[in-house]
């Protein structure tokens, strides 16, 4: 017998594993707008998040600490004089998800740092949101992000979204050894000091990534957003495997060469729902009779709205996510200790790939915040991300099924994602290779003037954008040997991106058993909230 | 290397890249007709027109275009050309919607030839084509007999369909691609121009023409 310290310690370590057997409760998935309660097979595993981390005490004091103690750089406070130019660039609306309860953490940050530089005598200052080539931000948004008080005294001269295309607004410094153009924001890189604001939400945000590719322009992004790299990426989740984070690191050395920046990143612990959906954060086997009725009642009146209000009410319901970390200074040591508290959070040890991999799509992703989680959205959140959280090997087997819930309803927003419609309708009954997309249109749309417009004066998503989308999915689709649309409510969009539907996830699991046998293996990854999966044989 | 893509942005004026339209054109020209009789003539019957040229529009734009530009009818040649800069300088420039010189250079760097194709008549224009730099102007062009505006344009009337025709005939002639070709338009009655190329886009759209641009799923600019 097994020493009782011993049997706590397994308990803990296999604690997110639940195994579904005849008693077990049935297993709560997302499926777009909707949330699904269905019974899984017997001996289905059952992947569970990390209960969320306690958050530091206080907030205020934690990051004062950081900016006074940095990782390889003098206290920000040394490094400020009166009359110097000061960008401050900020993590853009795809990070947090969902949307933080107020205030974000980035204001919170802000007003500290603020009063630092004015009590410096700095007043050049500028505030810019790090879109990339991200849809710009409407002012709400940038309101809600830093509060009334930052955004009404800087707002528009001094707070902006970046224009990646703005034809005198980008420099660009020398390439990397492999050729890679390195562009960023003229404003930032012509000022003595650039501080950058972060929010670590899965690790292949941050560090190099945050100047590197938040302020760049389209030449500087194809040189990773491609898709060789996500390809060769194993997977982009994974910064020490990630194709996609080597060459983000070549860009961010140039960048660091030439630029004085200063990290500030935060991390953020799991804890997506509190008070009254706090029970999405259980296992279904600690719901009390009063959580199972909450979720019951919940379903009711979500099957009874009109999509558009679903989607209206979820994003009003912001997370309940709190600060666990954060640590300032020069962009690789501050990096590594962001990432080993991130993986502290997020990663959880599975033994043993799955045949068959059953993945719940949710409402929201980094790129349909406050809009339509659209077909191709679909795809990159299921073949992408969800695919892609892990390290060492994927939780499906080369060659198995994925099982997708969402109802992949044919849906665009035609002010956030103009190119996409296009993109979708035209390019992919033509051709689903990423390497013809790539070569054939991927220019031609990148520089269609007409979108090139909206990014830059309209709300929407680069020219090129659908086509990252695209590419975010290319090592699942290496990977993957079929994958099954459960609930899908049409033929045609799984259909387009060479997809089976199913009517329901019942149906879907008896397809993808005929595939892979009956005795195939099955997993559920309950996210979100997130997690990555540490893999092994 | 692959051969670049030959293409062209053609682009309705009127409501598209300037807030006026071919009545404040012809209002300049009535009152600065030369005499202030003449100038009180002209604007009083141009006015006393009035609902029936909103009428006109409404039911058909070419018949509107046709009846309107009688109105030209006795005015030197001379007279319109001289102050045809006039015109740009005291109405036009300030009438250039702020997102007008953004949208044409965007699709000038993307390796468009700008070419404004407009139911305006040409002198009018002139002026406004060479402010945007613009590589080539199509419009109507009014008929002169001895110097003097007979006040019909000179067939067939560029509006509509013919608009469309004159942009598949330009790229023929110059060897463009129409199918990589760009056209912003504003109204419902230059659908045509937007059916035509490969890359239509409504801009500061009407009601109609953005119902259906939001059917078609054709991109929607604001630039004013």
């Amino acid at each position: 017998m097994r020493p009782l310290k011993t049997l706590k310690a397994v308990y803990e370590e296999d604690s997110h594993i639940v195994i579904q057997d005849k008693k077990s409760p049935p297993r709560v998935i997302h499926s777009g707008e909707d949330f699904l309660l269905e019974d899984l097979p017997v001996g289905t595993r059952i992947i569970y998040p990390r209960p969320p981390l306690a958050p530091v005490p206080n907030v205020k004091a934690a990051i004062r600490w950081a900016i006074n103690h940095p990782e390889g750089m003098d206290p920000l406070h040394a490094m400020l004089r009166p009359g110097m130019k000061v960008t401050i660039a900020l993590d853009d609306i795809s990070l947090p998800l969902p949307m933080m309860r107020a205030p974000d953490v980035r204001q919170t940050v802000l007003e500290i740092v603020l009063q630092l530089l004015a009590d410096s005598g700095v007043d050049d200052i500028h505030l810019i949101v790090a879109t990339s080539l991200h849809r710009r931000m409407t002012p709400d948004e940038m309101k809600r992000m830093v509060g009334s008080t930052i955004f009404n005294e800087y707002y528009p001269d001094r707070y902006y979204n970046h224009d990646a295309e703005d034809p005198d607004g980008m420099v660009e410094f020398e390439r990397t050894g492999h050729d890679e153009v390195v562009a960023i924001n003229r404003r930032a890189a012509e000022s003595d000091l650039t501080i950058y604001l972060n929010i670590n939400l899965v690790p292949m945000d941050g560090g190099h990534k945050s100047v590197g590719v938040g302020l760049c322009n389209y030449a500087s992004t194809r040189a990773h957003h491609n898709p060789e790299t996500i390809r060769a990426s194993n997977s982009y989740m994974d910064p020490k495997a990630s194709a996609l984070n080597t060459s983000v690191e070549r860009i961010g050395r140039v960048v660091d060469k030439n630029m004085k920046v200063f990290h500030i990143e935060t991390v953020l612990n799991n804890r997506m729902f509190d008070g009254q959906m706090e029970f999405l954060q259980k296992k279904e086997e600690d719901y009390t009779e009063f959580d199972r009725l909450k979720l019951q009642s919940m379903r009711y009146a979500l099957s009874k709205m009109p999509r558009a209000a679903k989607r209206e009410l979820l994003f009003k319901v912001p997370a309940a996510y709190e600060l666990i970390g954060v640590w300032a200074g020069s962009t690789e040591p501050v990096h590594e200790k962001v990432l080993d508290l991130s993986f502290k959070q997020y990663a959880v040890p599975v033994k043993g790939q799955a045949d068959i991999v059953i993945y719940g799509v949710p409402f929201v992703c980094p790129y349909n915040v406050n809009s339509i989680m659209n077909p191709l959205l679909v795809q990159c959140t299921g073949l992408g991300y969800l695919h892609n959280f892990y390290r060492g090997m994927p939780l499906l087997k080369k060659g198995g099924v994925m099982i997708l819930c969402h109802p992949c309803y044919d849906e665009f927003d035609p002010e956030f994602h103009a190119p996409y419609i296009e993109f979708f309708h035209r390019l992919l009954p033509e051709t689903t290779d990423a390497m013809k997309l790539a070569h054939k249109y991927e220019r031609d749309f990148a520089e269609n003037p007409s979108y090139v417009h909206l990014y830059r004066k309209g709300h929407s998503y680069h020219g090129a954008h659908p086509f990252y989308m695209w590419y975010w999915g290319e090592n699942g689709r290496q990977h993957v040997g079929k994958v099954i649309a459960a609930g899908a409510e049409n033929t045609h969009v799984p259909a387009m991106m060479g997809w089976d539907r199913a009517d329901n996830l019942s149906e879907a699991i008896d397809m993808a058993r005929g595939i892979m046998g009956r005795n195939a293996s099955i997993s559920y990854m309950h996210a979100p909230p997130i997690l990555m999966m540490d893999v092994t044989s | 290397m692959a051969e670049p893509v030959k293409k062209a942005a053609f682009y309705d004026v009127d409501g598209t890249l300037i807030r006026t339209n071919i009545v404040d054109a012809y209002a300049y020209y009535a009152m600065n007709s030369g005499s202030v009789l003449e100038s009180a003539k002209r604007v009083g019957r141009a006015m006393a027109k009035g609902p029936l040229f909103w009428a006109l529009d409404k039911y058909n734009r070419k018949l509107f275009n046709e009846s309107f530009y009688r109105e030209y009818e006795g005015l030197t040649e001379d007279r319109l050309r001289l102050l045809s800069q006039d015109l740009f300088d005291d109405v036009l420039e300030d009438a250039i919607f702020p997102g007008s010189y953004d949208l044409i250079e965007e699709a000038r760097k993307s390796g468009c030839r700008i070419v404004l194709v407009t139911g305006a008549l040409d002198f009018t224009m002139e002026p406004l084509a060479r402010h945007l730099k613009a590589d080539d102007l199509i419009a109507n062009r009014m008929q002169f007999v001895g110097n003097v505006a007979t006040g019909r344009v000179m067939p067939p009337l560029l509006e509509g369909a013919h608009k469309a025709k004159v942009m598949r005939d330009y790229c023929v002639k110059h060897g463009l691609q129409l199918d990589k070709s760009h056209a912003y338009t504003d109204s419902m009655s230059d659908y045509p121009m937007l059916a035509i190329v490969g890359r239509p886009t409504a801009v500061n759209p009407d009601m109609r023409l953005r119902t259906t641009a939001r059917s078609y799923e054709w991109p929607i600019l604001d630039i004013r």
